[in-house]
């Protein structure tokens, strides 16, 4: 197992859930045993729950692993199949789960001005909650869901908020340009500035941050700059191991790659949807936690196996006390409808359709009925 | 003792929320069987009644920890802790509960909200 995170962990649970009784080794750059993120850019940044609460795995769980934590793979070999990690120790093993996630993508010019963070560990949480604690005028580049939240909570902090996105509408990708505006317009309602279709050219300050510098000239005061640009698979210490990756690990309907004996999960890896019809990479905590069953199912049987089909991708978010729920597609719907609720009233049940049937789903404090169209869209398109 | 809902207003499949502090609900599973547990996930505020029901588990609305409806057990994170079940039963077509003694796994925000502290 590479990555000890949420996938990591997940797939040593399967293994042994299904029946693997061998030795069991998980490496992870991270000093920490695995815990989970998304509380990093809610409860946690607002200081509601603490480290501990951020486990994932209960005190007397044992997994009878050896946890090589602090450890960095730098490669795979196939023959003898092995990975290697940066300190020189080699890890034999009959088969190998990749699943070392994502990590924040930057901006460049940001490093070595203090002020600035990317959230996407526990250490970055622990600064940027530090930092938040001092209050101040905090400028979000970014206005996908981390930012989004991170400005909601810096909001009930009490900071002085603004948001600047480089597309006219923020969450445009994921939600599609109508529901992602009527998200972002929580911002507006909690007294938090958003910018949208304009880039950011630069950073200001000598050593600590003090001003974002606007592509049409205007320039945003500062004390507290987060960048929250997206992440990109963590997949360069594959280069050479001759494993196809694309935008992450290219894998199949059921986690395998094109390398016998190699499945890939979570954040890192593309697997190919047969619901979609292309490979996608799934950004998301139930995808994480869901497909490790299918893939070590497929690394214990190699192909005899036929893959079933998995749910439709689900996420969640929480901005300013609203539960925002999305499962589906977006992208292949050519309309969208508000079934329950109002978009005014920020309780909006909104159906995505292509050529009459659903495809997507998105619920905003409506868990209720969210649920409902959830099950419908697994059982409709499968 | 408490009168829940009427065995034929209850599907299968379904689930009815007993509006009591703390809420708890009565599931009715595919396969016919009643089961009574806390309705409120151990890992934060969401309404298990309003969760998955699939054979003898249910998988919360938000996060999708799963909970054994016989055992209240978790069976998969992100909850750590199992909710309580109580005793069901049917007498004349009427679904009762007998709630258990043992304390509630309230999720930390509502634990904090019921001792006063900030939710
Ligand atoms: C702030 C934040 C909030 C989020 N909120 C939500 C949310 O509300 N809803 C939702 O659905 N999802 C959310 N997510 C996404 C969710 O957390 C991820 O989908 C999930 O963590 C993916 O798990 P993973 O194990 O694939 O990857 P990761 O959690 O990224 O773990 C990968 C691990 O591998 C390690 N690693 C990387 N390279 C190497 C190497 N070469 N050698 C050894 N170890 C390595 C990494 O350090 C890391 O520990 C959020 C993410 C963040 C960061
Ligand atoms: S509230 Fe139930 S899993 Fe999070």
């Amino acid at each position: 197992m590479v990555g000890a995170s949420l996938a990591g962990l997940s797939a040593a649970r399967s293994l042994r859930k299904q029946g693997y009784d061998g030795r069991l080794v998980v490496i992870g750059d991270e000093l920490h045993r695995p815990y989970d993120r998304p509380p990093l850019s809610k409860e946690f940044l607002a200081g509601g729950i603490g480290e501990a609460d951020l486990a994932l795995e209960p005190d007397d769980e044992d997994l009878q692993a050896e946890w090589l934590l602090g450890a960095r793979a730098a490669g795979l070999d196939t023959t003898p199949r092995a990975v290697r990690l940066t300190d020189g120790r080699e890890v034999r093993a009959d088969g190998i789960v990749i699943a070392t996630g994502a990590s924040a993508r930057t901006l460049p010019g940001m490093d070595g001005l203090s002020g600035v963070h990317t959230l996407r560990t526990l250490d970055d949480a622990r600064a940027l909650r530090d930092e938040l604690a001092r209050g101040g005028r905090l400028v979000v580049i970014g206005g996908g869901f981390i930012g989004a939240e991170v400005a909601s909570t810096a909001c009930a902090l009490g900071l002085d908020v603004t948001i600047v996105e480089a597309a006219p509408t923020p969450l445009a990708g994921p939600l599609g340009a109508t529901m992602g505006s009527i998200v972002s317009a929580l911002h507006a309602d909690h007294g938090v500035r958003l910018l949208c279709g304009v880039g950011v050219k630069g950073l200001s300050g000598e050593t600590r941050v003090d001003a974002v510098l606007m592509e049409d000239g205007r320039s945003l005061p500062a004390d507290i700059v987060v960048v929250g640009v997206g992440a990109r698979p963590c997949v360069d210490w594959l280069a050479g191991s001759g494993v196809d990756i694309d935008d992450g690990v290219t894998c199949g309907a059921d986690g395998r790659t094109s390398l016998a004996g190699v499945v890939a999960v979570g954040d890192c890896a593309s697997w190919y949807d047969p619901r979609a019809g292309t490979h996608r990479r799934v950004e998301h905590w139930t995808g994480a936690r869901e497909r490790p069953d299918a893939a070590v199912a497929a690394l214990l049987s190699w192909g005899e196996s036929e893959p079933g089909v998995p749910r439709p991708p689900y996420f969640w978010s929480d901005q300013y006390g609203v539960k925002i729920q999305f499962a589906g597609y977006a992208s292949r719907a050519d309309s969208v409808t508000i079934e329950e609720g109002a978009a005014g009233d920020r309780n909006v049940l909104a159906v995505y359709r292509r050529a009459g049937h659903p495809v997507a789903v998105l619920g905003m404090n409506q868990p209720r009925l969210f649920m409902r169209w959830r099950k419908q869209l697994a059982a409709n398109t499968s | 003792m408490i009168p829940a809902c009427r065995l034929v207003d209850l599907s299968r499949g379904e689930a009815h929320r007993l509006d009591i502090d703390p809420p708890v609900s009565v599931f009715h599973t595919d396969d016919g069987e009643l089961f009574a547990i806390d309705d409120t996930c151990t890992h934060q505020d969401a309404s298990l009644a309003d969760g998955w029901l699939e054979g003898c588990e249910v998988e919360c609305p938000l996060h999708a920890s799963k909970f054994n409806l016989k055992t209240g057990a978790v069976d998969a994170p992100p909850a750590k802790l199992p909710v309580r079940t109580h005793e069901v039963f049917v007498e004349d077509g009427m679904i009762y509960v007998r709630l258990s003694t043992a304390a509630p796994n309230l999720p930390p925000c509502i634990a904090a909200r019921l001792a006063g502290g900030v939710a």
